[in-house]
């Protein structure tokens, strides 16, 4: 079954190809560019059955060839449980994406085949930075996942949209670079010892990881910079309103929902493997930063006028609690991490979607410039809800499975911290009720939205035209999946915890800790 | 405590207690604008059957001998990740039964109830929905046999009630009361999760059975966190003190809401929890003592501010945390309290629904009028709902021999016993209150059903003449229903210890004490002190002509009451204002300082600040730039790694 790892890879590329060459005709490249990420979305629903988690094998459908033989550089991937579960919401997301951005209006002279070309792109790449099993490979995929984004953001985003896509940029590549430098430290300890370098993840690990402290803690921060850009933690975090602000919102979707998983992801595959001692000598110091990021992420949240910044915010909180759960070092914590970058791609991916399509009928993203649209559009209200309510991780939703475990996971090792990072849950309430009140509730407010309904037989009355509708079967048709998914994984999250548990289980191993509270008798 | 046994029979198929009415909800929610014709018989009939399923299982239960009357219903393993497991099952037992009971009784009356009372407006099938979710999850709150289902159940009824609080959602008192009420939740819930994370921490389960068995492993230190972290979940559930100022703004949903929801089952839900956890508060004398405490205090906060308000419904909104208050003392009482707990939550049930439906009717034959002051007199316009309410009102101020008289009484003797100062200070702020509450209801009596019609001359907000009239019969015969509970409940529930007796699996036996003064004694002080209250109302608001505007020069305490004895004011003062301040400067911080940092920092590597905007369209300039700081640290990394 590896072809479907490989078909993963390319399936996207060729798209991106063919849907390049439909620059002209804008009709033909949405279709094209749809019917090759639904096929993406089907492979990966094919490696999700072709993985078996129970197996024991660390990785999965691996292939390679030799890339740069003589520094031991291989283009070689495989999967785990914690990558494929990424792959898959990837996967998951992009025709939605594609979907929901079906009417948007670029900018002038820009075709909807480029915009198109590049996410797939994005696609491509991101599916492999997940998938890469070499280090050398996965510090390239890391700074050419840049450069998709980079013009998709210069070139398809708001006013400030050369600013964010620099920063962006900046920000990233700086981080991947000191990461390089950490890469290559690891690969001379490899040389050093083997009489040969590579950078194969597999050989690194058991290399790298018996190294000295002091070693261990200047490559382990070589990495961690890069990821907590990436993630981002506070302080690190300022790239992202700025470029979640100005992408259009198929990209802030791909950013805030899929790419900064990445970080978290690295801090899985690498750090804690590579860096076991690092990793717990300097867990304080990234609790720290989570648990600020916590309480930072989710303030600033509520502070916000704008609702593409706010929904930047809203993540820097999240992955608060994803940094915490993986520094905590227990089973529940880390699965819980990872279900929640899962459901964090879902929850946040499916309150993206529906500001844009708020903003797509108010015209402007200032949480002020509207006020009382329930009344005009019911179900788009119930769907701002919905989706807040997940973010908020109210029980029955996705998100409060992962935000439980990763709290209950935590406690045992770390319940100071993790006290802290609950209060989060209290201003998870008032960051997102607050903007549902503003936006949805009281008088009918702003400019788009009255002159709409203040003409003529405008209030709830399909029969009379109006500026302003609630949501049409497309914008249904994008978000029902959502839907679905949200519930059903809040209920019956079993099957995604059961990919990942052997996963973070063989993780915590390669830390070489052990779970403080231990499987009961009988059970 | 009875062990636990695997359902079998009826009880296995518990599930369609929880089902019937998710059902119901989902239906209209998907259903949409389609099941508007149909949408509210949906409601009440999944309500309905689900109650009719219920008196099926209590009757199977009481067939069975005591020591089988608590089942498991095992359904699924909802969370499992190697030691930490999370079912997702059911406890079918008294306890949970009672509730059930009450949940889908009142619950089917009260559907019945919005029938007409919701009948003209828009949406109607959404509130049916929006009840049936409330339902569902409640039953799944009492049902569920683990604290982790207790807690979904609890944000369940949260999200529900934030729902319909939210129901006139243009209003912005509305949706400001329904956010303030889903917050001050949330901190609540914020303990009860983390007496779950000690749980786990300690047990490695968060299971009722284990939990329950094994509750002699954790230090008296462990179990007095737990029994407070409990406590503040109880808290922001039942409006309880400091948590007590969302609930007179709940009111701002539609009346049969507040009947059902803010008054008889949801509120009630930390008597529950408390009730329910008594293996844990078994073991904390100091635990109880604080419960105690918060019951004390509420419960006379509870009475003062009611005293002072205006607000129909406000009142019996302060009425509704006042005997909570009551309800909270008792449990904090442990083995002696418990079933006196249940039993005042059951009576309270059924009148003070009444009385909020009674206020309902009142509210919908007045053009939506909620000001005592502009009502009077309205005995006449309205028999049946004068009747049923009147009923409801002797039922709360404990009057023998209605419901009030013998669960309220019982509560205030067993707040007489006990050591030192207890019983006084407890027993003393428990009679305290029976005056007052007599007070402030008899104020509420006079005001709207009797004396003077102060309305006749007078026009409502939008301009009308009042014509009050009686309600249409979906309306009174659920209030006829609940006026028959508050005469005979009482005296039904605790003649021959029935109740208690029956929940003896649940919550152990009832335990008896003697007190400081005796029983009997108890009663007539009781009693007489009601008809104090009841007497002083009489003489201040029975005579003359009341004023239809609310008199502004006042005494301190009356001024303190009506500002809810600065209890916004004091969040407002601690949270909500330094809150803003210290939001509005992170955020000023976050643009000029941390992200001020970063481009300056670029700017000082670029050579100068003017130099930055040119960097940014050059994409090549600011590669080399970070080639250059790549390269440094790569020799850096690698000196550190040759060298060490």
């Amino acid at each position: 079954m590896t072809w479907v790892l490989i078909a993963l890879l390319v399936v996207p590329l060729v798209g991106a190809l063919v849907v390049s060459f439909l620059r002209k005709d804008d009709a033909k490249a949405k279709l094209v560019a749809l019917a090759f990420s639904v096929v993406e979305l089907v492979l990966a629903v094919l490696l999700w059955t072709a993985y078996k988690p129970s197996s024991g094998e660390r990785l999965q459908l691996q292939f390679g060839v030799d890339w740069i033989p003589a520094f031991g550089v291989r283009l070689s991937f495989g999967i785990d449980g914690i990558a494929l579960v990424m792959i898959a919401v990837i996967a998951l997301l992009i025709p939605l994406v594609i979907g929901a951005g079906w009417t948007e209006k670029l900018p002038a002279g820009r075709s909807q085949g480029g915009y198109l070309a590049l996410i797939l792109v994005q696609e491509a790449v991101t599916v492999a930075v997940f998938a890469a099993t070499d280090v050398f490979l996965f510090y390239v995929l890391f700074e050419v996942m840049l450069i998709p984004m980079y013009f998709l953001i210069g070139g398809y985003g708001g006013a400030r949209r050369q600013y964010a896509a620099v920063k962006f940029f900046l920000y990233s590549f700086l981080g991947g670079l000191i990461m390089l430098a950490s890469a290559i430290g690891a690969y001379a300890m490899a040389s050093d010892e083997l009489g040969k370098g590579t950078f194969d993840w597999a050989t690194l690990v058991t290399v790298v990881r018996d190294a000295d402290a002091t070693t261990q803690t200047w490559l382990f921060l070589g990495f961690f910079l890069a990821f907590a850009i990436k993630a981002p933690l506070v302080p690190f975090h300022t790239w992202l309103p700025d470029a979640a602000a100005e992408a259009p919102i198929g990209v802030t979707v791909i950013v805030v929902g899929i790419l900064d998983k990445v970080g978290t992801f690295g801090m899985l595959r690498y750090l804690l493997p590579m860096f076991p001692t690092a990793s717990k000598n300097l867990a304080p110091l990234v609790l720290v930063l989570a648990v600020a990021g916590v309480l930072y992420g989710s303030l600033l949240a509520t502070g916000q006028r704008d609702m593409k910044r706010f929904l930047a915010y809203v993540s820097i909180a999240h992955f608060g609690f994803i940094a915490l759960g993986i520094f905590s070092f227990t089973s529940q914590a880390g699965v819980g991490s990872v279900s929640y970058m899962l459901n964090h791609s879902v929850s946040t991916g499916m309150l993206i979607l529906v500001i844009g399509m708020v903003i797509a009928r108010g015209g402007s993203s200032k949480i002020a410039d509207y006020g009382g649209m329930s009344k005009v559009a019911p179900l788009l209200a119930g769907m701002l809800l919905l989706s807040g309510l997940t973010t908020l991780s109210l029980p029955g939703t996705n998100s409060f499975v992962s935000e439980f475990l990763v709290l209950i996971g935590s406690f045992p090792t770390q319940p100071v911290y993790t006290i802290i990072a609950t209060v989060g849950m209290v201003l998870a309430a008032l960051y997102v009720l607050w903007l549902y009140q503003r936006v949805m509730t009281g008088p009918l407010r702003g400019d788009a939205l009255v002159g709409a309904a203040a003409g003529p037989g405008a209030v709830g009355d399909p029969e009379k035209k109006t500026a302003i509708g609630d949501l049409n079967r497309r914008e249904i048709a994008v978000l029902a999946p959502l839907v679905v998914i949200v519930l059903a994984l809040g209920f019956f999250p079993q099957p995604v915890l059961d990919v990942i548990t052997p996963s973070v289980g063989a993780t915590l191993t390669e830390v070489g800790v052990t779970d403080p509270v231990s499987v009961q008798e009988g059970k | 405590m009875t062990e636990p046994v695997a359902a079998s029979g009826i009880a296995s198929l518990a599930w369609l207690l929880l089902a019937l009415p998710a059902f119901g909800a989902a239906v209209l929610l998907v259903g949409g604008k389609r099941t508007d014709k149909w949408g509210h018989l949906l409601g009440c009939a999944t309500i309905l059957g689900a109650f009719g399923y219920g008196l099926a299982l209590f009757f199977s239960t009481l067939g069975l001998s005591p020591e089988e009357r608590v089942q498991n219903v095992h359904l699924f393993n909802w969370i499992d990740v190697n030691a930490l497991t999370v079912e997702f099952g059911l406890r079918i037992d008294p306890l949970s039964l009672t509730f059930v009971l009450l949940i889908t009784g009142v619950g089917s009356l009260i559907h019945i109830y919005s029938i007409g009372y919701m009948a003209h407006e828009e949406g109607r099938r959404k509130f049916f929905a929006y009840l049936n979710l409330f339902v569902a999850a409640m039953l799944l709150l009492v049902l569920g046999n683990g604290f982790v289902t207790l807690y979904f159940g609890w944000e369940g009824v949260g999200l529900a009630s934030y729902l319909l609080i939210g129901w006139y959602q243009y209003k912005p008192e509305a949706a400001s009361a329904a956010k303030k009420a889903f917050l001050m939740n949330r901190v609540g819930d914020l303990g009860l999760a983390i007496a779950i994370f000690l749980m786990f921490n300690k047990l490695g389960t968060t299971q009722y059975t284990e939990v329950f068995s094994r509750v002699s492993e954790f230090s008296s230190a462990e179990v007095l966190a737990i029994t407070l972290l409990l406590l503040l979940g109880a808290c922001g559930k039942s409006g309880q003190f400091p948590l007590q100022a969302w609930l007179p703004d709940a009111m701002a949903g539609p009346t049969p809401v507040s009947a059902l929801i803010h008054a008889a089952t949801m509120v009630t839900a930390g008597v529950y929890l408390i009730a329910r956890s008594n293996p844990l508060y078994n073991l904390s004398e100091d635990g109880r003592l604080v419960v105690m405490i918060i019951g004390g205090v509420t419960l006379l906060i509870g009475c003062i501010i009611g005293c002072a308000y205006d607000d129909f419904k406000k009142v019996l909104a302060y009425s509704t945390v006042s005997q909570i208050g009551y309800m909270i003392l008792a449990v904090g009482l442990g083995p002696i309290g418990y079933a006196l707990g249940i039993m005042h939550l059951l009576t309270h049930g059924f009148f003070k629904a009444g009385l909020f439906l009674g206020a309902g009717s009142v509210m919908h034959g007045m053009n939506d009028e909620g000001n005592i002051r502009r009502m009077g007199g309205l005995y006449k316009f309205l028999p049946i709902t004068f009747v049923t309410w009147t009923l409801g009102y002797l039922a709360l101020i404990g009057i023998p021999p209605f419901a009030g008289y013998f669960s309220k009484d019982a509560i205030i003797a067993a707040a007489f016993t006990g050591e030192g100062w207890r019983p006084w200070v407890f027993g003393g702020v428990a009679l305290l209150g029976a005056a007052l509450t007599a007070f402030y209801m008899t104020r509420l009596l006079i005001l709207v059903f009797l004396g003077q019609p102060r309305w006749k001359d007078l026009k409502s907000e939008d301009g009308r003449d009042y014509h009050p009239h009686e309600s249409p019969l979906s309306m009174t015969v659920p209030m006829i229903i609940l006026a028959v509970g508050s005469v005979g409940g009482g005296w039904f529930l605790s003649s021959g210890g029935r109740l208690a007796g029956w929940l003896e699996p649940s919550l152990g036996e009832l335990k008896e004490e003697h007190g400081v003064i005796s029983h009997g004694m108890v009663g007539i002080l009781t009693v007489v002190l009601a008809v104090v209250g009841a007497g002083l109302a009489f003489l201040l608001f029975g005579r003359g002509k009341q004023p239809v505007e609310r008199p502004a020069r006042v005494s301190f305490p009356v001024r303190a009451a009506r500002a809810d004895l600065y209890g916004n004011a004091l969040n407002e003062a601690l949270f909500a204002r330094p809150g803003t301040w210290l939001t509005r400067a992170l955020v000023f911080l976050d643009l000029k300082g941390v992200d001020g940092l970063v481009n300056g920092t670029a700017a000082l590597l670029g050579g100068s600040s003017g130099r930055l905007r040119r960097l940014q369209t050059g994409f090549v300039r600011s590669y080399a730039l970070s080639m250059l700081l790549g390269s440094i640290f790569v020799l850096g990394a690698l000196l550190v790694v040759r060298f060490s």
